[in-house]
């Protein structure tokens, strides 16, 4: 492989809903590129187009022009070297925490060559990832017994399980509580350097993105396109919680909110809000 | 008192399990004795409505003197036979209209329009076309069921979240086993529910099955009761049918209790 060739390589995607007088434009003119190992954010508010791009990268939404290259090659489908990890309800409810983990090893295309070793590195695989994802005495539960958090590191482990080349989240933590979500940033955080993936994550919470990501991807709504890509100046790896509070953060905070703001169009309507309140104390 | 009275008129609110019998037993209860007030005191006519013990009476005399135990066999058969027909190609079909919208486009208009019909309708074209022996029966009681439950069936599987199946996808599953493994797994405990309810829908059809030509089943005993103005005979064919589904349901529900254990565990972790 070509070592300066990113692994994600997305050149002037556009996607459109619709057509005619009702089309709306999801993705104008998008470039961006990931290179291997880097957990990449992309933050901004409903209707930027994140979560398409995410599901365009991986084969789960098609796009109406440029072209999306992972490896150098085209992406057309979803495939093996691609995970997703969903909001929710993606888990499979009949199944146990060990068999949802394991489900991919039931397909046929991790099983069409498959040996006696092989079928016990997967077994040692899921076993370590169970540990890992502190589900140990949920192993033989099933999902509906598990709180929100702990669903989503089943969801976690068993898009790890079959040693994805990269990690797509959309939104993960987004139905969890403010304290689950801490805990399940240091995980995610942890678990990405341990197996050295690259992650791209796509979440509306500028913390979260912050936090998690080496670099923030800011994008804007109407049409859905990158506004801007901000370095985040954090240490690369051994975060934790204490930097939420440091001044570099709190800037780029700041700034990735104003900015959010801007492009969303939410300045009239505070205006407007202030407009209102004017009129109601003054009569 | 006041207490006791706001848990009953909770809005989605819960019962203790004696609360609810005891509710359940006044339900069942209320009309029987109101039903025999009114056939012994009232001023009815036991050829328009006769009282319980008539009605007991007249199924020892309908058991011991003539064939109900057949009756309820052959009724029993046809109703069985003409639901598992329609389940044999509903479920297939019900599972590529919900999976493929390309065969949703195809047959969904067409099965909306046909469900419409009144199966009573088709008893003239299925005597010319089958003839009055046994598949006729069987057959309106399939023209009664099949048509919904196509639509029933292509619903449940409409409904598997979207989730589960892109999580299959980037898993690297091929169409055989998002189908096989995900569409149909998760699936299963609604598929379940809508074959208890059309068997309830059959069971509804069997008195216009046996319209036809018959000379035996439950549903032929009630027109035939009718003819004589056997008022005991037709409640107790009604009263018959509606315990024999109300037992079929109790399996039904049991069996999906039993099949399905994962929906009944709810957070204990």
């Amino acid at each position: 492989m070509d070592a300066a060739r990113p692994l994600v390589d997305c050149r002037g995607v556009q996607k459109i809903f619709g057509r005619g007088a009702t089309a709306v434009t999801a993705l104008q003119n998008v470039d961006l590129q990931v290179s291997e190992g880097e957990f990449l954010t992309i933050v901004g508010a409903s209707g930027c187009g994140k979560s398409t791009l995410l599901r365009a990268i991986g084969g789960l939404e098609t796009y109406t022009a440029g072209q999306i290259l992972v490896d150098g090659k085209a992406v057309e489908a979803p495939g093996i070297d691609r995970a997703m990890v969903f909001q929710n309800y993606s888990l499979y409810p009949w199944l146990t925490v060990t068999q949802n983990i394991r489900f991919a090893r039931t397909l046929s295309a991790h099983t069409r060559n498959r040996t006696s070793s092989s079928v016990e590195a997967a077994l040692g695989r899921s076993d370590a990832l169970i540990r890992l994802m502190g589900l140990t005495p949920a192993a033989d539960k099933h999902p509906n017994q598990l709180s929100g958090g702990m669903q989503q590191r089943v969801a976690i482990a068993r898009a790890l399980m079959s040693r994805p080349r990269i990690l797509l989240m959309d939104e993960p933590f987004g139905a969890l509580d403010a304290q689950t979500r801490e805990v399940m940033h240091d995980l995610i955080l942890h678990v990405s350097e341990l197996e050295r993936s690259t992650v791209i994550f796509v979440t509306h919470d500028v913390e979260e993105a912050i936090y998690l990501g080496k670099r923030v991807v800011l994008m804007a709504p109407r049409p859905g396109r990158i506004d801007s890509v901000y370095d985040v100046p954090l240490p690369a790896t051994g975060r934790c919680q204490d930097m939420r509070q440091s001044p570099e953060f709190l800037r780029l905070r700041t700034q990735i909110l104003g900015r959010i703001r801007e492009t969303a169009g939410m300045k009239t309507d505070l205006d407007l809000l202030q407009a209102l309140s004017r009129q109601a104390s003054a009569s | 008192m006041i207490h006791a009275l706001r848990q009953l008129w909770t809005i989605r609110g819960t019962l203790g399990p004696r609360t609810y019998w005891a509710l359940a037993g006044i339900g069942l209860l209320v009309p029987l004795v109101l039903w025999t007030l009114l056939a012994n005191y009232g001023a009815i006519s036991k050829v328009f409505l006769p009282g319980p013990l008539d009605v007991a009476l007249r199924l020892g005399r309908w058991w011991a003197e003539e064939d109900l135990l057949d009756d309820i066999g052959i009724s029993t058969y046809r109703v069985v036979a003409g639901w598992a027909l329609s389940a044999l190609i509903a479920l297939p079909l019900g599972l590529y209209i919900g999976t493929y919208r390309s065969v949703q486009a195809l047959l969904e208009p067409l099965t909306d329009f046909i469900r419409y019909m009144p199966a009573v309708a088709f008893i003239p074209l299925v005597m010319l076309w089958i003839g009055i022996d046994e598949r006729s029966k069987v057959a309106i009681i399939f023209i009664g069921t099949f048509f919904q439950m196509v639509l029933m069936v292509a619903e449940d599987v409409r409904r598997v979240p979207l989730a589960q199946i892109e999580a299959a996808q980037t898993m690297g599953a091929t169409r055989t086993e998002i189908i096989e493994k995900v569409i149909l797994a998760s699936a299963k405990p609604a598929l379940l529910d809508t074959l208890r309810i059309t068997m309830g829908w059959a069971w509804t059809y069997l008195v216009v099955a046996e319209l036809v030509a018959a000379n035996s089943g439950l549903g032929y005993a009630i027109i035939k009761a009718q003819r004589f103005l056997q008022t005991d005979k037709i409640f107790a064919g009604i009263l018959l049918i509606g315990a024999i589904g109300l037992a079929i349901d109790q399996a039904f529900r049991l069996l999906h209790r039993m099949a399905f254990p994962w929906l009944n565990t709810r957070n204990n972790a």
